[in-house]
């Protein structure tokens, strides 16, 4: 029984998949339910394989070519892997039975809920996969998920576009994994996690080749968990469904970038360069994001922001060498920022798909359960003790505390700008004045999307407690705690809160107006820039010289010694294609004959 | 079995010509072919090495010119290409303007010329049938194209005659490149003396060049690829599946039938010019395939890219890349007709293929929107589909050839760049699918009806046929390893 639940913890979602498609697509209602009932099965299988020992199951060999090459599909099943499972199907469950609630009238709610079957066959893919090839499969196709996801509303332009946008983002990041992959499986001839790792001297004997290897992989996460430079996509990725937001886009996926790094982990560790890299690229990612968060007026845009804010903690914490660390904040998050993104759907849906926090206001009373848990959310991002992101933060903090004293500032200042946005969040959506009459006459969302707040609320709280985290995660040995970290972190986060409170309290719009971070530093721009002045100018050189010089010189150049043939040809009446092609017919047969048989 | 699977479209063409009901005909002998294939396809014996189901016939005793048939690994997989996708040619095609008859018998005799092409395992037979298949093509598109169908038809015809010419005359001095004692047109024959070492090197580049070139000329090898998207466009939809599912893989059939195990030192030695021109098919054309407008011109272009992936696994010459190239074969056939045929329904009702002119269409047109998204990701190289399976075989095979830790070679960096193709491809493709199928809909093509419902048979057999290649590579691998093995024993 126990050898095959991995199994059916994996496929459950993908027959979801298939039966919506081929049987109950029509039926909305049913749709839904084999959706939402598949992944709750899921989740029980997850816990029950989180406490059973089994770490070893069965695999097949997916393409087999030994001695050269050999894929298997098989599974890992360590504590990593079990810790992930149960909180992707955890979140993922919770979120689906949201969106019983907030797809309720869209006319593709099926559609929508084979799309998150899929999602949750690929993500936990990920999750198990113990080898390289295995992992990048399931990775595009959680590539494709969200690609569906995001253009669910795909007759709206800007959903398609960030759904096409996110896509070949992605691509590119997965360019430089793919080849990574290569790279380690050249050196040591394996593609198996396990195998690589106690060949892990073939490859540190090339101390530059490993540190290619590593950056290259390292671009798979860049790609994935949307840090800079290719974090564009992910603020245009909230063009999807709300939910899909929470689940996608803040809770799982996104965090699969880290979850590979931290499973590869044997890889990064032994090239002090590559982890350097990854340290500081996790680092400016956190601080810009944060820095255009403060300044974006769509709820969901900000909440994006300060996903990839919180990716870039965890990206840094990988390159500290930690990645006890990195899964610590991985596993607070989820729980958090899903139920930010679902509180923000809450108030989305409730006010007839009103994104702009400036036209709200005052929901605090209205909306009660959804601002009490939106609260908690809130004080878990910014690390307010003891909710759990305090804990998880701190842990990258004292890191970079001991070991780089310039990441460590950076990070300070992040933590502050995280304050200094949530603050600002809470006020103008919660308080102050109802700034629109969709605001004035709102109501509470339904149980079926408050519920899941509140469990969420439940473990945002807990999560970081030693009693709770150390049941799901591995930790090292506790090290001193330096005391002087919590306290510039809580100063940081007075400060921030501090100055976001006096200067958003009871205000109708925005006093401040920095361009820049309201453009999000002009990325897009300087992309589309560039792609324009690459991409599209080589492309259409190349369009251009094909066909007016490659089939202009050269076909025409041979057609030009055939229309010879041709008008010959007509002199004997017969110059139309059906006998051209019959006399050719012909002469090839003479031809042969005269020179094999003579 | 063979000769059942060869003579059934042959014997409807001719009933269909003599007044038998065209499409039902059609169907009957397509249906026969693909039955009887998969047939073969579990008698198989993955075993036993050589040719199976062998049948031949002297023709000549004097020139060892016999009529024979047989099929190993890869020329089951072809004919299993060929029988999927002329099935679904057939039952694509919609209603025909004129003389209908002629058109189905075309397009039957374009299915048993490749069937004979690649059950040959005879010189003579092998190019003979190609050519059988070729010149209804020609016809096809300049009677019953559109557009500009008769420069397309004329460029085609030129060109592929020019690409047969060559190849006969490689195929020649092949003959001839052995002592007279040995000389067969014979696969086995030619095999056993080209292992012995009686072709001389300095032949072997020539004939290689001359191989490469012909064979090229057939694919659409960079820079001689300008007739493809043209034809395409201009093409009616089952001849564009057709020819470009099935047909356009007899150069790369060749390729891998005769000129890499019969030639393997010309095949070295051209190796860096080949290397230069399928670099041309992956990252020029797939720059060309950007700036398109068209959506058939896009897919015309895009079918010559992805030969670059093929070529790049047969220059590798090992058994990874090799294998790969086989399995995209498979999969670029079944998905490029897949794409094809919707394009094709598409014209039928819009008029235009003009990427402008058209979005939104998947509101009015799930399923149309449905399967053409399957086959655009297939055809990209999406995990879970053949394509991912055969690209990431090349892949492999190509990036070790050569490797070393100090410094990349030249297959190396071919394979970084062909890499990046990956990501050119997801540009076009999506672009593309944004433009047709998504975004707000042109209110003009309001009264649009979505595929007819029996079309759901010919698509699904496309696409159960790159998942199952997608998902279980191995059960093809098994088949067209043992052949390989042989020549790439080493590698």
């Amino acid at each position: 029984m126990i050898d095959v639940l991995p199994w059916l913890v994996l496929f459950l979602p993908l027959y979801a998949v298939f039966t919506i498609i081929f049987v109950t697509k029509s039926s909305r209602r049913l749709s839904s339910w084999i959706s939402v009932a598949t992944v709750w099965i899921s989740f029980l299988g997850s816990v029950i394989l989180f406490f059973s020992a089994k770490t070893n199951p069965p695999s097949f060999h997916w393409i087999d070519l030994r001695p050269i090459l050999d894929i298997p599909f098989g599974f890992v099943l360590d504590r990593l892997c079990k810790t992930m499972l149960v909180l992707v199907t955890g979140v993922g469950a919770l979120i689906h039975v949201y969106s019983l609630g907030y797809m309720r009238d869209d006319k593709g709610v099926s559609r929508y809920f084979a799309a998150l079957s899929f999602f949750m066959f690929a993500m936990l893919g990920i999750v198990l996969a113990n080898n390289f090839v295995m992992m990048f499969i399931f990775w595009e196709l959680v590539g494709v998920a969200s690609y569906l996801l995001i253009g669910h509303w795909f007759e709206r332009d800007a959903a398609a576009d960030a759904a096409k946008k996110a896509f070949i983002t992605n691509r590119i990041g997965d360019f430089g994994f793919m080849l990574g992959i290569l790279m380690v499986w050249t050196a040591t001839g394996s593609i198996v996690f396990a195998e690589i790792a106690s060949n892990i001297s073939k490859i540190t004997s090339h101390p530059e080749y490993l540190t290619i290897t590593a950056l290259l992989i390292f671009c798979g996460a860049v790609g994935k968990s949307a840090q800079f430079p290719l974090h564009v996509w992910l603020p245009d990725a909230m063009e999807g469904p709300t939910p899909i937001s929470a689940l996608i886009h803040a809770a799982t996926m996104v965090a699969a970038g880290v979850y590979m790094l931290v499973r590869v982990g044997f890889l990064l560790q032994p090239s002090p360069i590559a982890l350097l890299v990854i340290a500081w690229i996790g680092t400016i990612s956190s601080v810009i994001a944060a820095l255009t968060a403060t300044q974006q007026d769509d709820i969901k845009k900000i909440l994006a922001y300060s996903t990839i804010s919180q990716l870039g903690y965890m990206i840094t914490a990988v390159g500290l060498a930690s990645g006890e660390a990195a899964m610590f904040h991985l596993f607070t998050h989820a729980f958090f920022k899903a139920l930010l993104f679902l509180g923000a759907g809450a108030v989305i849906v409730m006010l007839h798909h009103e994104q702009n926090i400036w036209k709200m206001g005052a929901l605090a009373r209205r909306m009660q359960t959804t601002f009490l848990t939106f609260g908690v959310g809130t004080l878990a991002l910014v690390g307010f003790p003891p909710f759990s992101g305090f804990f998880s933060k701190d842990a990258i903090l004292v890191l970079a505390y001991q070991r780089n004293p310039a990441i460590f500032a950076l990070e300070l200042f992040t933590a502050f700008l995280t304050a200094f946005y949530m603050v600002r969040l809470v006020l103008v959506v919660f308080f102050g004045k109802s700034r629109s009459d969709s605001a004035l006459e709102v109501e509470e969302a339904p149980p079926v999307m408050t519920v899941p707040l509140i469990v969420l609320a439940v473990l945002s709280f807990i999560a970081g407690f030693g009693f709770v985290a150390q049941r799901f995660l591995p930790f090292a040995e506790k090290e001193a705690t330096v005391f002087l970290v919590p306290l510039l972190a809580f100063a940081a986060l007075i400060l921030g809160g501090g100055l976001a409170f006096s200067l958003y309290r009871n205000r109708e719009s925005d006093p401040i107006d920095a361009a820049i971070l309201r453009r999000r530093f002009y990325f897009d721009e300087l992309y589309a820039w560039l792609i324009d002045s690459t991409q599209e100018l080589l492309s259409r050189i190349a369009a251009f010289f094909d066909r007016w010089i490659v089939d202009a010189g050269v076909v025409r150049g041979a057609s030009g010694a055939t229309w010879g043939t041709g008008a010959l040809l007509r002199l004997i009446q017969v110059g139309n294609l059906q006998a051209y092609s019959f006399l050719f017919g012909l002469g090839i047969v003479w031809l042969i004959y005269f020179t094999v048989f003579r | 079995m063979l000769l059942l699977i060869l003579f059934a479209p042959l014997i409807a063409a001719a009933l269909i010509l003599s007044g038998a009901s065209a499409r039902r005909t059609a169907i009957v002998a397509c249906a026969i072919e693909l039955i009887a294939t998969l047939f073969l396809f579990l008698k198989f014996d993955r075993n036993a090495s050589g040719f199976q189901f062998v049948s031949s016939w002297t023709i000549s005793q004097t020139w060892g010119w016999r009529f024979a048939l047989g099929a190993d690994g890869l020329s089951l997989l072809m004919l299993l290409l060929t029988a999927i996708v002329s099935f679904c040619a057939i039952w694509f095609t919609a209603e025909v303007s004129k003389n209908e008859n002629a058109f189905y018998s075309c397009l039957l005799l374009i299915s048993a010329g490749a069937i004979g092409a690649f059950a040959s395992i005879d010189l003579f037979f092998f190019y003979a049938f190609h050519e059988l298949a070729l010149i209804p093509t020609f016809l096809l598109i300049g009677i019953w194209g559109s557009g500009n169908r008769q420069t397309a038809a004329w460029k085609i015809t030129i060109y592929l005659a020019l690409g047969s010419f060559i190849m006969l005359l490689g195929l020649i001095l092949l003959y001839r490149s052995l002592p007279e004692a040995s000389r067969s047109f014979d696969f086995g024959v030619l095999q056993t003396a080209a292992a012995a070492g009686q072709i001389s090197v300095e032949a072997q580049r020539h004939i290689y060049l001359l191989l490469l070139i012909g064979f090229g000329i057939l694919i659409s090898l960079f820079p001689f690829h300008t007739w493809a998207p043209e034809a395409y466009a201009s093409a009616p939809a089952p001849v564009a599946m057709l020819h470009a599912g099935v047909l356009k893989k007899f150069g790369l059939y060749g390729l891998l039938r005769l000129a890499i195990p019969l030639l393997p030192a010309g095949a070295e030695y051209w190796n860096k010019l080949l290397i230069v021109l399928l670099l041309g098919n992956i990252i020029y054309i797939g720059l060309v395939t950007i700036a398109q407008k068209r959506l058939d011109w896009m897919l015309g272009y895009s079918s010559v890219m992805h030969m670059g992936y093929i070529f790049l696994g047969i220059a590798s010459a090992n058994i990874l890349g090799v294998n790969g190239a086989a399995i995209l074969m498979l999969a670029h056939g079944l998905s490029i007709a897949l794409l094809f045929g919707i394009t094709g329904e598409l014209r039928r009702r819009t008029g235009t293929l003009l990427l402008e002119d058209l979005g939104g269409l998947a509101r009015i047109m799930p399923f149309a929107g449905f399967a053409f998204g399957l086959a655009a990701f297939a055809a990209i190289g999406l995990p879970g589909f053949a394509n991912f399976a055969g690209e990431i075989l090349i892949f492999f095979g190509a990036f070790r050839r050569g490797a070393s830790m100090a410094q990349f070679q030249i297959f190396q960096v071919a394979t970084t760049l062909a890499l990046w193709g990956v990501v050119i491809s997801a540009v076009y493709m999506l672009r593309a699918y944004r433009a047709v199928f998504m975004g707000t809909m042109n209110p003009k093509w309001k009264g649009l009806t979505d595929l007819r419902p029996t079309l759901r048979l010919p698509i699904s057999l496309l696409v159960a046929g790159l998942l199952w290649v997608g998902f279980f590579p191995q059960t093809f691998i098994r088949v067209i390893t043992p052949p390989f093995r042989t020549y790439f024993a080493a590698k």
